[in-house]
């Protein structure tokens, strides 16, 4: 059995409160610094999403990774505020530069709060480790790569931004499951039988090949990556660079025409 | 698990639910089967193999509540339907939850007393319907040839007008006829309208109006309705006639049974555009009709057996006691202009109606959230209330808490004022969503309701009793014809260029002196607000004292107009200098409709509403 068969895409509460007890596992909190320097899950370091985005290349997530004492082997948790989706970007990189033992927390930080969980205010700092680097390249998807596949039968191209996004422009052939369909009213992710409903109504089965996209930088899709991971979809690929790569390399878009739907909202 | 954290996630716990009130009133009728959800879902994927026909999966589509979205059937409008408009805060907050997953993040209020969720994937809108099943709520019947929504008045109850409360009869009558055999396959829509009084509601524009009545005889009191047939809106409207003097409550069932019946045997199946009830009244004559139903009420009272009956439910609503912190605040700004527009005192001292201003009757899932949890602190019946015009309605409200309720309201944006003003604008959902429609007509309402406001023209006592209403074709979902000042959507053209513009009517209403507005102007889209303005300011210039805009309205069609403007005539002469075409190069705008850049095209796709 593989490592990525034994890891969970999500981890309850109860379980990371006992596993950071045990002190068997590095919990990563992707809030923004000073949110963190109020109080966060004891242990836990903070990786603001945007220091890993100003270099996400293999070398420097590596090196960021052995910074918080992280090596192959280490079971890693990743948590955030933002409905999972920042967390879910952390998960997917530090898994394409081959470090398969990572769980998204399956609440958020304020639910965590709510429920009365522990929190710290004290900051945390491990020991370097040395982490090896095994990229999988199965789980992420270029443009060219997504040019070509999208052409293809067997794939589905998943847009999960919300739907008056998807409706004013999206890659053509996509189709829409915005984030928000993805969490339950307590867990960033449905329950697995919910999901499986979603996903069969569309007639996407596990042959297919899913490809996930969200606006900019692959946290929105990351979500979706997770939650298609988590009813057993084998092939699934993160367009990292998504639709904003997708219209600055000027490619074509498509979009519902004829209909002023931006005007039912009441934002 | 240390015995200290599980104590704190126990508290934690505990209070959560205490701050949601475990004791509040829960839905009293499940208007939900979550079978319909998985027969849905089975349906849909039939229907993508081929295995069910278009034809037959749209009939069984719209029987659910789920109609076509413009130019494409790949998206549905789920259209939830609210009996008698009462709902409750859980039943919001799974609306507000639906909308986010499987919506746009926004429902719209209609004037039906529906929740529209618009740009739903056809393989979501089972997920919808189970959605909604789970807290008694439904779609089925809500759109198609079926008894749509059967309305009652927000007001039904505490109205100081009401002979007595007709909510437990509209409650009992959607309950009798949803899912009934009776009503599955009419020769087209058919509405109900309850109402609290004469002024407050929607009697004569409906197939069956009803308003609660009572008489004496033979010393004693006796309870039943005024009731009113084949009234209704559309691209011919007519006003409901009075059936008979008093209709016993006994009666009501077997008058609503056999309205149906003659509607199903007799009405037009051939011709989609005359099929409403409202025509074969009128072709076959009102005394042959009346006769007809007399008759077919005989058969049935005679024939039916006794286990037909009404359920009525008169169990006295409990009424929570409310507490909320002594501390009066500061009278914020804005209340009095606030509680003036938007509250009506009920005719049970100490307690206000409050009726919220939505602009088009949108409303984002968070403030459907916040509205749930006012619902439950402020009003005494722990619920809420669909108006009639694209509203949400609190009911027992405790007189010394509108300040601070209205605080709370302003702190989710829903304070607006004018709720029961000229300045609370009706608009369809026009080219948002809807394949018939040729304008926005949606953003238009709204643009005339930002005007109103920044013009505070809501506190105008003058335009107290008058109202505005836009839809974007010729059918009325906007209720354009009852208005005083009323727009339907088309198309116009100058040179080669389409322009989007809207025909005005004059001096509709819908109360006891019923009557349909005048065709007056055909108005550019983007010359709507001027000559409202217009309007206004001619009126002003000829009133007489004490006389509001909507008397002067009727004073002018009847003829006795005056000292300039004598006829409508006048009016439209008057309005001509505000409506003249430019050409594209001086004017692009003005050949663009509202929430579009571009050039203007009418264009539309197939109506489902015959189907």
């Amino acid at each position: 059995m593989s490592a990525e068969k034994r890891t969970r895409i999500t981890i309850d509460a109860d379980s990371l409160r006992s596993q950071v007890r045990d002190k068997s596992v590095r919990v990563l909190d992707i809030r923004k610094e000073d949110d963190y320097k109020q109080s966060h899950i004891p242990g836990s370091v903070n990786l603001p999403l945007a220091n890993l985005l100003a270099d996400d290349s293999p070398q420097k997530v590596l090196q960021l990774a052995q910074s918080y004492g992280i090596d192959d082997q280490t079971p890693v948790v990743v948590y955030d505020d933002t409905f999972g989706a920042l967390a879910s970007r952390v998960a997917w990189t530090l898994q394409y530069v081959g470090h398969d033992d990572v769980s998204l927390l399956d609440v958020t930080f304020g639910r965590w709060k709510k429920m009365g969980l522990e929190t710290s205010s004290d900051q945390v700092s491990y020991d370097k480790k040395t982490h090896s680097l095994k990229l999988r390249p199965e789980i992420l998807a270029t443009v060219d790569y997504l040019e070509t596949a999208k052409e293809k039968k067997d794939t589905v191209l998943v847009d999960n931004r919300e739907r008056l996004n998807y409706l004013d422009n999206h890659i053509p052939g996509a189709i829409n499951i915005p984030y928000r369909m993805l969490a339950s009213e307590e867990n960033i992710l449905r329950p697995k039988e919910d999901l499986k409903k979603l996903i069969q109504n569309r007639n996407i089965t596990p042959n297919s090949e899913i490809i996930t996209y969200c606006g900019s930088v692959g946290t929105l899709s990351g979500l979706g990556y997770y939650a298609l991971k988590s009813i057993g979809m084998p092939n699934v690929k993160l367009y990292v660079r998504s639709f904003k790569e997708w219209k600055s390399l000027e490619k074509p878009t498509d979009s519902q025409k004829d209909a002023n739907y931006w005007d039912l909202s009441a934002e | 698990m240390p015995s200290s954290d599980k104590f704190i996630r126990t508290l934690s716990k505990t209070s959560l639910r205490e701050s949601r009130g475990d004791n509040l009133p829960k839905p009293k009728i499940n208007w939900g089967r979550l079978e319909e959800a998985d027969k849905f879902a089975e349906s849909v994927k039939l229907f993508r193999r081929g295995l069910i026909s278009s034809d037959d999966f749209r009939r069984f589509r719209l029987q659910h509540g789920a109609y076509g979205s413009r130019m494409t059937d790949n998206y549905s409008m789920v259209r939830i339907k609210i009996p008698a408009g009462e709902i409750y805060p859980e039943q919001l907050e799974r609306i507000a939850q639906l909308s986010e997953s499987f919506s746009i993040g926004s429902a719209h209020v209609s004037t039906r007393q529906n929740f529209q969720l618009h740009w739903v994937i056809l393989e979501d809108v089972s997920e919808i319907m189970r959605g909604l099943a789970e807290v008694g709520l439904t779609s089925r019947e809500a759109c198609g040839n079926t008894v749509r929504t059967v309305m009652c008045s927000p007001l039904a109850g505490v109205c100081p007008d009401e002979i007595f409360d007709p909510t437990p009869y509209a409650l009992g009558v959607s309950k009798f006829l949803i899912r009934n055999p009776l009503n599955q396959s009419l020769p087209r829509k058919f509405k109900i309208n309850f109402t609290c009084c004469e002024k407050h509601g929607m009697a004569r524009i409906a197939d069956i109006g009803l308003i609660p009545q009572k008489i004496e005889r033979d010393g004693k009191t006796l309870y039943g309705f005024k009731v009113f047939l084949g009234g209704g809106l559309g691209a011919q409207s007519f006003v409901g006639h009075q059936f008979e003097d008093f209709t016993q409550e006994d009666d009501l069932l077997y008058t609503v049974i056999s309205v149906i019946r003659i509607f199903d045997r007799l009405g037009n199946r051939e011709n989609m555009a005359r099929n409403r009830m409202r025509y074969l009244v009128n072709e076959m004559g009102w005394e042959k009709f009346q006769n007809l139903v007399l008759k077919e009420r005989a058969i049935v009272k005679a024939t039916q057996s006794v286990i037909v009956k009404l359920e009525i439910d008169k169990t006295p609503e409990s009424l929570q006691k409310i507490i909320i912190s002594s501390e009066t605040p500061s009278l914020p700004d804005g209340f009095a202009r606030w509680k003036k527009g938007n509250t009506v005192k009920q005719k049970q001292d100490g307690y206000s109606t409050v009726f919220l201003t939505l602009e088009s009757g949108d409303i984002t899932a968070n403030q459907l959230r916040a509205i749930s949890q006012l619902a439950r602190e402020f009003s005494a019946e722990g619920k809420v209330r669909n108006g009639f015009t694209q509203d949400i309605v609190f009911r027992w409200i405790k007189d010394d808490d509108l300040p601070k309720l209205y605080s709370r309201l302003l702190e989710i944006g829903l304070a607006n004022p004018g709720g029961l003003t000229m300045a609370s604008v009706v608009g369809c959902s026009g080219t948002t969503s809807c394949n018939l429609a040729l304008t926005n007509s949606h953003r238009l309402a709204k643009e005339v309701q930002r005007k109103f406001l920044e013009l505070k023209l809501d506190t105008d006592d003058d335009l107290s009793d008058a109202s505005i209403k836009i839809s974007g074709c010729p059918n009325s979902c906007g209720q354009h014809e009852i208005a005083t000042i009323g727009f339907f959507g088309g198309g116009g053209r100058m040179d080669k260029n389409m322009y989007p513009l809207y025909n005005m009517s004059l001096g509709g209403r819908a109360d006891e002196d019923a009557m349909l507005g005048l065709s007056c102007l055909r108005v550019p889209a983007k010359r709507v607000i001027p000559v409202i303005l217009k309007i206004i300011e001619t009126f002003k210039s000829e009133k007489k004292q004490g006389e509001t805009l909507n008397s002067w309205i009727h004073r002018v069609i009847d003829g006795y107009g005056g000292p300039k403007i004598k006829s409508l005539n006048d009016i439209k002469e008057i309005l001509k200098p505000v409506i003249t075409v430019p050409s594209i190069d001086q004017d692009k705008d003005f050949y663009a409709d509202y929430g579009s850049d571009g050039g203007y095209h009418a264009k539309t796709g197939k109506g489902e509403c015959a189907a």
